[in-house]
C-alpha cells in the first residue's frame, strides 16, 4: 500500500511543527552527526543533516604531505575498516606511477581487506541492533571483531588505524600461524553471525522495525550516487569486486547479495550475507596465498622518494561501505597536487532527508545506523 | 500492639522492596553480562554484590543539577510523584500467608483490604504523573517526547491490563488479594495446581505483556529509548532525582511481579503440597514467605531476560499492539470467562 | 581505445581537449555547456552514474609547469596548450562519470576562470551532485547556478575563506577565533 508522506508544504503554518535537534551529541549520532528534524508529533516532516563536525581537512593535508606520509591519514577516514582505505589509496598511487604490485602482496591485501570488511559490517550490524534496542548481538559480534583486530595487531602492530601496506606492495609477509589463527577464529565468527541471525532476522519486533522502513527505489538510489551495500539492498547488482576486479577478486568464487526494497532490513541482510561471502573469499584467498613460495617478492621496485609523473588518475575499490575512490593529481613533485577522496557514505548520506521523510523518529535512527555513516570518511 | 506490628510490617516490606530493587540493578548488570558473554561489574565485594551500594553512594553525592530553563516545582516534583506510587502500591499485596508468634496471628500483608485490587490499579495509574510532570518540567524536547510517549503507552496498556485483571476477578469472585491467594490451593481439573494461570491462560499473557509496558521495560521502553530520545523523561535528571526514577522502576517491577504471582501463580502455595499441614506455625510463615519471594524472583529474572533479548518497538507499533490486539483479546477473554462462569455456576 | 573516439563523436566540437593518464580518460569541455555535455554523455554513451564532483585549484600547477618548461626547453618554441596571452583559467571542476553497463569511467572537466565563478548545476541530471557541489562551493568558492540549497557544507556558515584554494595556508587563518557564541 502506498502511503503518502507528508511534506513541509502541507502545513500552512510551519510553526506548528516541532524542531528537534538530534546531535551532534546524541547517543545514536555516532559521535559527530547532526540532524535537524521538523516533526509533527513523532512523524518527521523534514530532516536536514548537518555535517562537518569531524572535518579535519584531510584533502588539504594531503597536498602538504608526501605520498607515503598520507597513508596514515587514510586510516582516519573510515576508521572501522582502515585497511580498505589504505589499499584504495595505495592502489591509486600505484596506478598513477604505473607500478605492478607483486601477486603475493595482492593476495595479502585481499585477505586483509576482507577481514576489514567483516569488521566493518560487524560494527554496522551491531550498532544497528543497539539503536533498535537489541543490545546482545552487539556483544556477540564485537567479541569476534576484537579477535579480528588481534589478527591485525599480530600482523602489523596496530588494531584500529592499521597503516597497512606500502606503495608498491605490503610491508611484511603474513605471520606463519596466520592460517591457524584464522581457523581458530572462524568457528566462533560463524557462530556469532549465526546467533545474531537467530536473535534478529526472524524476530517479529525486528522485522516490524526494519521491513519497509525507509525503502528506496533503485532508480533513486542510482541517481543519488549510492554504492555498496546500500545500493545492493535496493536491488542493483553492483560490486566493484566483480565489475572492475582488482587484486584476485576475479579468481575467487563469491556471490553478491542483492536486496529488493532497499529498506533497513535489506541493508541489514545484505551485510549479513556479505560477511559470510567474505569468509568464503578469505578461505579461497588463503589457498591462493599458499601457492606462492615463502620468498616471493612482496614489494615492487619503488623509488625511495615517490615522484609520480604529471597526470591525474582515479582509482576506486569496493570498500565495506561502497565505492571508495581516490582521485590524485600529480604535478611531478613528491607531494600530491590534489587528492580528492570519494567516500561512499558521503553520497548515501545526502539522500537522508528523502529517505526519512514521513517516517518516525525511531525510523530515522534505524535508517542512520543501517546506512553505516562513518563521520571520519563523511567529513574527511 | 497492632500498630507496632503494622509499623514493623511497613518498614519490613519497604526495606525488602528497596533491597530487592537494589539487588535487581546488580542482577540486571550481571545477568545482561552473562547473556552477552561479558563479566559485568565484579570488583565491589563478592561477585560485585556491593556495586549497587557504590552506585547509590554515587547518586546520593552527585550534584543535584537543575537546568536553568526547567520549571523548578515540577522538576522537583516529578521523581517524588513517580516514587510514591511505586512504593505504596505494594501495601495491599501479600508477601506470605501468616505467621503465628506467641499465639498471635500476624498476616504477612501490610493492609488486608477487601478492595486491594482496585487500590493497585488506582495507584499504578498514578505513576504516569511522575513521568509526565518530570518530562514537562524539564523543559526539554526529548523529555516531553518521552513523557508523551509514556502517557500514551501507560494509558493504552492500562485498559487491557485492567480487563485482564477483571477476568481474574470473575474467576475468584473477590477483590481481596489475600482471598485470591487463599483460593489457589488444591488442584484444578484433578491434575493441575489450582493456579490462576491455568484458569486464565490468555489473561495471564495479556497481563504479562501489559505489565512490561506498564513498567517501561524492553520491548516497551520507548519513554526512555536511549538511542532515539536520549533518556526520555529523565534526560535532564541527575543525582538522587534520577536515582528515584530508577529505583521506582525496579520497585514497580517487584510490585508487578508480586501481583502476577498472587493472581496467576498461586501466591505462596506450592503445587500439590500443602505446607501448613506439616510445618509449625512459625516455620510455615517463613516458608510461605520464601516460596512467594522465589516465585517473584523468577518473574524479575524473566524481565531481565526479555530485556536483553528483543529489540524495541516503535511508537505506533506499541499503540497498534495495545489497541488493536490486546484490548480485543482482553475483551474476548472477559467474554469467555463470563460465559464459562455463567454456565458452570 | 574506443572510448575516446566515442566521446569525440558524441560531443563533436564540444570536446576541447583530451587527457589520457594510465588508462584514465578525461575530456575538457566548455564551461557553459556542461549540462548539455553531461546529458549527451548520459543518454548516448550510457554514462549514467555520477561518481563525484569536485574542484581543483590549478594556479600553482600552472606556475610549476611554466617554470619546468622554462627550465627544460629554453631553445624550443612553445607549441603546446599553454597560450601566451590570457592566463589559463584558475579552477577546474571535474565530474567523474561511470557507465554501469560497460564499467567505463570518464572524467569531464570544465575550466572556471577566477573572475567568473559561476557554473551550471547538474543536480537536475543527478541528485548525487547535491552535496559535492555544495562542497566545491565551500572549498573553492565556485557557485553553482540552479542548485537548490547552495550553502557551506563542511565549514560553518560564517567561515570567510575557501580552504582548499592553494593560497589558503595549511594552518588556517585563525577563523575559529572570530567564532561568536550566542548564549
Amino acid at each position: 500500500m502506498e502511503v503518502r508522506r507528508p511534506t513541509i508544504e502541507d502545513w500552512d503554518n510551519p510553526g506548528d511543527l516541532v524542531t528537534i535537534n538530534i546531535g551532534p551529541s546524541h547517543p545514536a549520532m555516532h559521535g559527530t552527526l547532526r540532524v535537524i528534524a521538523q516533526t509533527d508529533g513523532e512523524t518527521i516532516v523534514s530532516a536536514e543533516p548537518e555535517i562537518g563536525y569531524l572535518h579535519r581537512g584531510v584533502e588539504k593535508l594531503g597536498e602538504h604531505l608526501t605520498y607515503h606520509q598520507f597513508i596514515p591519514i587514510t586510516d582516519r577516514l573510515n576508521y572501522c575498516s582502515a585497511i580498505a582505505n589504505n589499499v584504495s589509496y595505495e592502489m591509486a598511487v600505484e596506478k598513477l606511477m604505473g607500478i605492478k604490485v607483486p601477486e603475493k602482496a595482492q593476495v595479502i591485501r585481499m585477505i586483509m581487506m576482507e577481514l576489514a570488511r567483516i569488521a566493518d559490517h560487524i560494527v554496522c550490524i551491531g550498532i544497528l541492533g543497539v539503536d533498535l534496542g537489541a543490545f546482545t548481538p552487539f556483544f556477540y559480534l564485537f567479541i569476534q571483531r576484537e579477535e579480528i583486530y588481534e589478527i591485525f595487531e599480530w600482523y602489523n602492530g596496530a588494531r584500529l588505524t592499521n597503516t597497512f601496506g606500502r606503495i608498491g606492495g605490503v610491508e611484511a609477509d603474513l605471520p606463519e600461524d596466520f592460517e591457524e589463527r584464522w581457523r581458530k577464529l572462524l568457528p566462533n565468527l560463524k557462530k556469532a553471525i549465526d546467533e545474531t541471525d537467530k536473535l534478529l532476522t526472524h524476530n517479529r519486533i525486528w522485522m516490524d522495525r526494519t521491513i519497509g522502513v525507509t525503502a528506496f527505489s533503485p532508480e533513486d538510489a542510482l541517481s543519488w550516487g549510492f554504492t555498496g551495500p546500500c545500493l545492493r539492498a535496493c536491488g542493483v547488482k553492483r560490486d566493484l569486486r566483480k565489475d572492475e576486479p582488482y587484486c584476485f577478486y576475479d579468481q575467487v568464487d563469491f556471490e553478491i547479495p542483492v536486496g529488493k526494497h532497499g529498506d533497513v532490513f535489506d541493508r541489514y541482510i545484505v551485510r549479513m550475507i556479505e560477511m559470510e561471502e567474505s569468509i568464503k573469499i578469505i578461505d579461497q584467498a588463503i589457498k591462493i596465498y599458499k601457492e606462492f613460495p615463502p620468498d616471493a617478492p612482496l614489494m615492487a621496485k619503488v623509488p625511495k622518494i615517490i615522484k609520480p609523473p604529471v597526470g591525474e588518475v582515479y582509482s576506486a575499490i569496493e570498500a565495506p561501505n561502497g565505492e571508495l575512490g581516490f582521485w590524485i593529481k600529480s604535478d611531478g613533485s613528491d607531494k600530491p597536487y590534489r587528492i580528492k577522496i570519494r567516500p561512499p557514505c558521503y553520497m548515501v548520506y545526502q539522500a537522508f532527508p528523502e529517505l526519512v521523510q514521513g517516517e518516525m523518529i525511531a525510523d530515522l535512527i534505524a535508517c542512520l545506523s543501517s546506512l553505516n555513516i562513518i563521520a571520519g570518511e563523511l567529513d574527511r | 500492639m497492632n500498630w507496632v506490628i503494622a509499623i514493623i510490617k511497613v518498614v519490613f516490606i519497604w526495606t525488602w522492596c528497596l533491597l530487592w530493587a537494589t539487588v535487581m540493578t546488580w542482577a540486571e548488570r550481571r545477568g545482561s553480562a552473562m547473556i552477552q558473554d561479558r563479566l559485568g561489574p565484579n570488583r565491589a565485594g563478592p561477585f560485585g554484590l556491593f556495586q549497587p551500594i557504590a552506585d547509590g553512594i554515587k547518586l546520593f553525592t552527585k550534584e543535584e543539577f537543575r537546568p536553568k530553563t526547567a520549571r523548578k516545582i515540577l522538576f522537583n516534583l516529578g521523581p517524588i510523584l513517580f516514587a510514591i506510587p511505586a512504593f505504596s502500591a505494594y501495601a495491599v499485596i501479600p508477601f506470605g500467608d501468616k505467621i503465628v508468634i506467641g499465639g498471635k496471628e500476624i498476616l504477612l500483608q501490610v493492609a488486608d483490604v477487601n478492595i486491594g485490587f482496585l487500590y493497585v490499579l488506582a495507584i499504578g495509574a498514578l505513576a504516569v504523573y511522575g513521568i509526565v510532570v518530570g518530562g514537562w518540567g524539564s523543559n526539554n524536547k526529548y523529555s516531553i517526547l518521552g513523557g508523551l510517549r509514556s502517557t500514551a503507552q501507560l494509558i493504552s496498556y492500562e485498559v487491557p491490563w485492567g480487563l485482564a485483571l477483571l477476568a481474574a476477578v470473575f474467576v475468584y469472585g473477590t477483590f481481596d488479594l489475600r482471598q485470591i491467594a487463599l483460593e489457589q490451593t488444591g488442584t484444578f481439573l484433578g491434575f493441575l495446581p489450582n493456579w490462576g494461570v491455568f484458569k486464565q491462560p490468555l489473561g495471564f499473557l495479556i497481563f504479562t505483556v501489559a505489565a512490561y509496558a506498564e513498567a517501561n521495560r524492553v520491548p516497551f521502553d520507548l519513554p526512555e529509548a536511549e538511542s532515539e530520545i536520549v533518556a526520555g523523561y529523565h534526560t535532564e535528571y541527575g543525582g538522587m532525582r534520577l536515582g528515584l526514577y530508577l529505583f521506582g522502576e525496579y520497585v514497580n517491577l517487584y510490585t508487578l511481579s508480586a501481583l502476577c504471582v498472587t493472581l496467576y501463580f498461586g501466591a505462596w502455595n506450592l503445587p500439590y503440597i500443602d505446607m501448613s499441614k506439616f510445618l509449625g506455625p512459625i516455620s510455615y510463615g517463613i516458608a510461605s514467605f520464601v516460596v512467594f519471594w522465589l516465585k517473584v524472583m523468577v518473574f524479575l529474572l524473566s524481565f531481565i531476560w526479555v530485556r536483553w533479548t528483543v529489540p524495541r518497538f516503535r511508537y505506533d507499533q506499541v499503540m497498534r499492539l495495545g489497541w488493536k490486539t490486546l484490548i480485543p483479546l482482553a475483551l474476548f477473554n472477559l467474554l469467555i470467562t463470563a460465559l464459562f462462569i455463567q454456565l458452570t455456576v | 581505445m574506443g572510448l575516446k573516439e566515442d566521446v569525440q563523436n558524441t560531443l563533436g566540437e564540444l570536446a576541447l581537449d583530451f587527457l589520457e593518464c594510465q588508462g584514465d580518460l578525461s575530456v575538457t569541455v566548455p564551461k557553459d555547456k556542461i549540462v548539455e555535455v553531461l546529458t549527451k554523455l548520459r543518454d548516448n554513451l550510457g554514462f549514467n552514474f555520477l561518481s563525484d564532483v569536485f574542484g581543483v585549484d590549478n594556479s600553482v600547477f600552472y606556475e610549476k609547469l611554466a617554470k619546468a618548461k622554462a627550465k627544460k626547453k629554453k631553445g624550443e618554441e612553445d607549441k603546446e596548450e599553454e597560450p601566451q596571452g590570457p592566463p589559463p583559467p584558475r579552477f577546474e571542476v571535474v565530474y567523474l562519470l561511470l557507465s554501469l553497463e560497460t564499467n567505463k569511467r570518464l572524467a569531464v572537466k570544465i575550466q572556471v576562470p577566477e573572475d567568473d565563478l559561476v557554473v551550471d548545476s547538474v543536480t537536475c541530471l543527478w541528485k548525487a551532485a547535491d552535496w559535492p557541489e555544495r562542497e566545491t562551493f565551500d572549498m573553492f568558492g565556485i557557485r553553482f547556478k540552479g542548485h537548490h540549497n547552495l550553502k557551506r557544507l563542511l565549514m560553518w556558515d560564517e567561515f570567510p575563506a575557501h580552504p582548499l584554494r592553494k593560497d589558503y595556508p595549511l594552518e588556517g587563518q585563525g577563523e575559529e577565533r572570530i567564532l561568536e557564541y550566542n548564549d
